[in-house]
């Protein structure tokens, strides 16, 4: 390892202008003759629109154009998509209602997008909104998902019940033959709270039309700019993709909300013709943000595990009702079928598990991919139910999924997925260790002593990631394929440029990438750049998500960076009058075999482009190659997470004491960012365990939670620092060696908490979040038959 | 938000004559309440009265009483050596208010002449039996909190300061809103003087109120010990989604306690 | 509209603002200096953090026209002739930021902490202090460990 290489932890490269202010947001960005977009956004939950009168507030001053969605649909522009096709259990498509740019004749949700007011100013376009008269005629509206599919509102006509599909996976009929042969059977019924993601960077956007080339330009706060592009020209008919260019400059975080394609961006590029080219800048006001960005979880779920008399695992059995929201964003569906409910089968060796799914419309913000998507869903009920079973059958629960673990690979579990490799048993003794677990009764002990509860509570979490084979993904409804691009331009002085179809918003790729090829190629990390983020300079890229970055798009850059070697050894072949067999590439030079002759990197690289050195009909000139990497598997990270909670039983507070996590990501290219990922993962699981929470109003379809003042963000007083640590079994399915390590604490987090709540109330349940509230109330029975 | 004229004078005779002039005036202190407000649309007054060229800020610290001038900031009270040891409780209680920018910008007199069901102060006005002075006369805290974001302020007149008796002990105990930081519950205790017990409450009803029940107990022997078992009643409590008016009042019988505890 | 000046990064400065607006949006829009960020509409999350006479303050709620003539720092005056500040090295050494989006206002913060309590600082007082500072991404680990190594180097 070279002290910028992989396995190093290198000092982020992209932190200078971060730290110095210097970075650019798409908020940052000003163009000459810039408008300002403010959206008309509807105040009721279900309505129909009677009408909307715009003439008042088109005679404000300053006032450019108003856009409703009579002129979206006039100008044909393509409604809004999800892009997985589920089927349900008898064969019928999903029921995707229309999900238009700006609405037609209906509204679904509070803050459903109504119309576009664009101004010379922010204040003008935002009072102008003020004005526009729309005219709604209310309508019953649904909030809770666990009622919506009694519920006399019906939000789509396709959907008379509200209900998009009903999917299952899994053998029905094997898994009641466990059931009926168990021994006992755990069952518990569960709530995945709602949450709103909250990027510290709102949404943002400029879009404008140049009248000239008639191209148009989208700078966007997006994890994956190319694919943004890809729907706005195929599905909402804009323009061609040639026509297109995106752009995510600096994007300040994402957690999956900025994934998906939302109807404020695509307005405002769309609207910019209609205004002569001029450049239309919208940036999220907060509040908008959690109106309006696709919200994370909503499972309400009925679980039942099956165990024999030896205390093994036979059989599991879940139902989910999931919440969609008022529409079906980008990615809705495959979140709680095909991320959630293949990883049913946690860490566990489990004969048979049968799942159903019912994917179900609510009057509220759109629900999509958020930081695990579906698997933290999976395995809060995985590692709930089982720390329950092993409660109720008096086993340690540690010494439960012991016995239970998977122990050799490949492992072929009952839901689809096919685990490559693992050392489960390795992790938990490590974090057992590290949690100073035998001691655990002391402390508990010592913490009555002050009137403290304390609890202790596991979480032994799989997921799939690296997201994802192509062929396996697209034979189950998705509607791309799911690789990544590289390319490596290798500069005559050496220097190298790295184009990536992957986008960091905060991952650090400018860093990890340049470790990758640093390594590789033995050049200077600080002579390595990473170009990402502009559809105009990377070919292609399906972008930032599923801890995809580091299994597929490093996997990519590996892969040219393979093709650069080659070539590099042709040319040094050739300048150096030798076999190509017999040059050897190692610590940044050329040798050859035998002899003293050598020639560094950057010398072959200017060879490579002064070509007369070697025959040029024989050795194209240059260094510059490209591939693309279609994964054959998912990658499947796993772990053990500790956490011990501190309960105050006059008030109800819960501390995290102690949060232990080990994790398996396979090769890491740089701890330190690892372990920041980690931390940050493990913060939201402990933010949706114990404080996020959205709460749409039941009477009046409102988001209660619609600002800071109301939905509690984890503060750094709020949690403790953590204790970290890994065990590596690398992935046999990229030649990095990778698992992915973006989602992992949030995934595992949650029930790691809430198993340490529970114990530490000595309660089978109680629901996330776990505010001081609702930890009060859920003790008061107990304290009632303690008097 | 919507424009507005925009003043700072440097007299609060100038500052009454500004408001009164104004169609639809409003007063700014250190602004975290009346500016996010704007902000929302909530509000859009026609003219801002910036008091912040009064310079009435200063901690006056004497053997009685202590009196804080109305543009003091959290900060600065906390910050007060004098204070920390004359009034303790004050001094924690600003210490606590929002987070340390806030407490940069945010007065005394600001927060008092909102009455934000949920602000700090009020409980340490009331707790204490403070007096404000206002740019016309000066009011007795009894008098002075009239309800939610109510008070007895009239038109255009000003906090100009505030006069608080020194306790021979005073605590204070907060329970923040998790998502706001604001009182969920705050309770202040003060032993007066002349051995008086008083127990303010702040963000567990409508408005700052005291608790007659606790002032009981704790009358008879000033120490936690002495709640034991005193519950206060839920009904006409604040209740919503953070907090229900049992949890509220279960939670005041308990800061109470901890208000008592912290006392010196 | 009104003309204002103040004191930037040490340069004098003026420009014409309305009664309504904000600092941020004198800092942003009219100066040009966008590092410093804004996150919420309800002056809590921090992004915006700035110093006025040298005090922290949220910039997204204070009026640019009652900080006229007011002397004020921003992320981008905190570097000094090409030489990082401490505590922006302390970030960057510790990790302490990912998306960088609340870095500059949690930097200004944290250099307001240790003006106000000095150089030693454990974690609990660091974890407190920084309530009015949300960051979404490093889970605040490295940031208290930022914070901490950057006050001892001030």
């Amino acid at each position: 390892m070279n002290d910028t290489g992989i396995g190093a932890r290198v000092r982020r490269k992209e932190d200078h202008r971060f730290i110095t202010g210097k970075g650019q947001y798409t908020d940052d960005i000003n163009l000459p003759k810039q408008t300002y977009a403010y959206f008309v956004r509807s105040p009721h939950a279900h309505a129909t629109i009677k009408s909307i009168n715009t003439a008042k507030a088109k005679k404000i001053p300053g006032v450019v154009g108003i856009f409703t969605g009579e002129d979206v649909a006039k100008d044909k522009l393509g409604g809004l998509i999800c892009g997985w096709m589920i089927h349900s259990k008898d064969g019928s498509p999903m029921k995707a209602g229309p999900h238009p740019v700006l609405a037609q004749g209906k509204v679904r949700y509070v803050g459903d997008h109504v119309a576009l007011v664009v101004a010379e100013t922010k204040e003008i376009a935002k009072a102008a909104a003020a004005a526009v008269q729309v005219s709604y005629g209310v309508l019953p509206h649904v909030v809770d998902v666990a009622d919506a599919m009694k519920s006399k509102a019906q939000i789509h006509e396709v959907a008379p019940d509200n209900r998009v599909f009903n999917w299952s996976i899994g053998d029905e009929a094997a898994t009641d033959a466990a059931f009926r042969n168990a021994a006992h059977v755990t069952k518990i019924d569960l709530v995945n709270n709602r949450l709103i993601p909250n990027a510290m960077e709102p949404r943002a956007a400029i879009g404008s039309y140049d009248t000239g080339s008639e191209n148009y330009t989208l700078y966007t706060t997006s994890q994956n700019p190319h694919v943004a592009r890809l729907v706005i020209s195929a599905f909402h008919g804009l323009a061609p993709e040639h026509k297109l260019r995106v752009i995510a400059p600096d994007v300040g975080g994402g957690f999956g909300s900025k994934i998906f394609i939302y109807a404020e961006e695509v307005a405002c590029v769309w609207a910019s013709k209609h205004i002569g080219g001029r450049p239309i800048k919208w940036t999220a006001e907060r509040s908008e943000s959690f109106l309006a960005d696709a919200h994370g979880r909503d499972h309400v779920t009925h679980a039942e595990l099956a165990t024999d008399a030896s205390g093994k695992i036979v059989g599991m059995k879940v139902h989910t009702k999931a919440a969609m929201g008022a529409y079906l964003s980008t990615f809705a569906s495959c979140v709680p079928t095909y991320l959630y409910a293949t990883l049913l089968s946690g860490q566990y060796n489990i004969p048979a598990i049968y799942a159903e799914v019912d994917a179900i419309y609510t009057n509220t913000a759109p629900v999509d991919a958020y930081r695990g998507a579906g698997r933290p869903e999976a395995t809060y009920v995985v590692e709930r139910i089982v720390e329950t079973a092993a409660r109720e059958l008096k086993i340690d629960p540690a010494e439960f999924r012991r016995r239970n673990f998977v122990t050799s690979f490949p492992h072929q579990t009952p839901v689809i997925m096919c685990y490559d490799a693992g050392d489960y048993p390795a992790a938990l003794d490590k974090a057992l260790e590290i949690a100073d677990y035998k001691n655990f009764g002391e402390r508990k002990s010592a913490s009555a002593r002050k009137g403290k509860l304390r609890g202790i509570g596991f979480s032994a979490y799989i997921e799939a990631c690296g997201i994802a084979p192509s062929a396996a993904i697209g034979s189950l409804g998705a509607g791309v394929g799911l690789w990544e691009s590289a390319e490596v331009r290798v500069n005559p002085v050496g220097t190298v440029e790295i184009l990536t179809g992957s986008h960091s918003h905060g991952q650090g790729h400018e860093t990890t990438f340049a470790q990758l090829v640093s390594d590789r190629l033995g050049v200077d990390i600080n002579n390595v750049s990473i170009v990402h983020g502009d559809t105009d300079k990377v070919q292609f890229g399906m972008g930032t998500y599923g801890s995809r970055s580091g299994a597929v798009g490093m996997t990519a850059i590996s892969k040219a960076l393979d093709k650069i070697e080659a070539k590099a050894k042709r040319v040094a072949a050739a300048v150096m009058e030798a076999a190509v067999d017999d040059v050897e590439f190692k610590n940044g030079s050329f040798t050859v075999k035998g002899t003293d002759k050598k020639m560094a990197f950057g010398e072959v690289a200017l060879s490579a482009y002064v070509a007369h050195k070697f025959n040029s009909a024989e050795i194209e000139p240059g260094l510059k190659e490209s591939a693309f990497h279609d994964p054959s598997n998912f990658v499947f990270p796993a772990g053990v997470h500790i956490c011990e909670v501190e309960v105050d039983a006059d008030t109800g507070v819960t501390t995290v004491a102690n949060y232990v996590a080990v994790d398996d990501f396979g090769n890491i290219i740089n701890p330190m960012i690892v372990e920041g990922q980690v931390h940050g993962g493990i913060v939201q699981g402990i933010g949706q365990a114990l404080a996020e929470g959205c709460v749409y109003d039941k009477e009046s379809g409102q988001l209660m939670t619609g600002s800071y003042m109301d939905y509690q963000m984890p503060r750094a007083a709020d949690v403790p620092s953590f204790k970290l640590d890994f065990t590596c079994t690398p992935c046999p399915s990229n030649p990095l060696g990778m698992k992915g390590c973006g989602e992992a604490g949030a995934i595992a987090s949650p029930a790691a908490v809430m198993n340490a709540v529970t114990d530490a109330l000595g309660l089978r349940d109680v629901p996330m979040p776990a505010t001081p509230q609702v930890v009060w109330k859920a003790m008061q029975p107990m304290k009632k038959a303690a008097e | 938000m919507e424009n507005f004229n925009y003043v700072r004078p440097a007299k609060v005779a100038d500052a009454v004559k500004a408001m009164k002039k104004a169609k639809d005036g409003k007063y700014l202190a250190g602004g975290h309440t009346l500016l996010p407000t704007l902000k929302q649309g909530l509000a859009a007054p026609t003219d801002i009265v910036d008091l912040s060229g009064l310079k009435n800020a200063g901690v006056k610290v004497g053997a009685k009483s202590v009196t804080i001038g109305a543009g003091t900031t959290h900060a600065e009270v906390a910050g007060s050596k004098d204070l920390r040891k004359a009034i303790p409780g004050l001094a924690k209680l600003a210490g606590g208010i929002g987070d340390p920018h806030v407490r940069h910008r945010g007065t005394i007199g600001g927060s008092l002449a909102n009455n934000d069901p949920a602000a700090d102060y009020p409980a340490a006005a009331l707790g204490l039996g403070a007096t404000i002075h206002t740019s016309d006369r000066k009011i007795p805290a009894e008098k002075y909190f009239t309800g939610m974001f109510s008070t007895a302020l009239k038109g255009s007149e000003i906090v100009t300061a505030v006069e608080f008796p020194v306790p021979k002990k005073s605590g204070y105990a907060k329970f923040p809103n998790p998502a706001s930081l604001y009182a969920m519950v705050g309770v202040f205790v003060a032993q007066l003087a002349d051995g008086s017990v008083r127990v303010a409450v702040t963000g567990a009803g409508p408005g700052v109120f005291r608790a007659p029940e606790l002032e009981a107990a704790l009358a008879k022997n000033f120490s936690a010990k002495a709640l034991d078992g005193i519950a206060v009643k839920a009904k006409g409590l604040n209740s919503d989604m953070h907090a229900s008016a049992e949890y509220r009042a279960h939670l005041i019988t308990v800061m109470a306690k901890r208000a008592v505890e912290a006392a010196k | 509209m009104p003309a204002i000046s103040m004191k930037v990064n040490g340069q004098a400065v003026c420009g014409e603002v309305e009664g309504r607006t904000l600092l941020v949006e004198f800092l942003r829009d009219k100066l040009g200096l966008t590092g410093t960020h804004v996150g919420c509409d309800t002056s809590q999350c921090g992004a915006c953090v700035v110093h006025v006479d040298g005090k922290a303050v949220k910039s997204c709620t204070a009026l640019a026209i009652a900080c006229a003539d007011a002397d004020v720092v921003t992320i981008e005056g905190l570097a000094k002739n090409g030489k990082l500040h401490p505590m922006q090295e302390a970030f960057r050494e510790h990790h302490g930021l990912q998306c960088g989006f609340c870095t500059p206002g949690m930097i200004m913060a944290a250099v307001d902490m240790v003006k106000r309590l000095g150089k030693k600082l454990d974690e609990d007082t660091i974890r407190h202090e920084l309530e009015g500072n949300i960051c979404r991404c490093t889970g605040y680990h490295n940031i208290v460990a930022a914070v901490k190594a950057g006050a001892a180097s001030m």
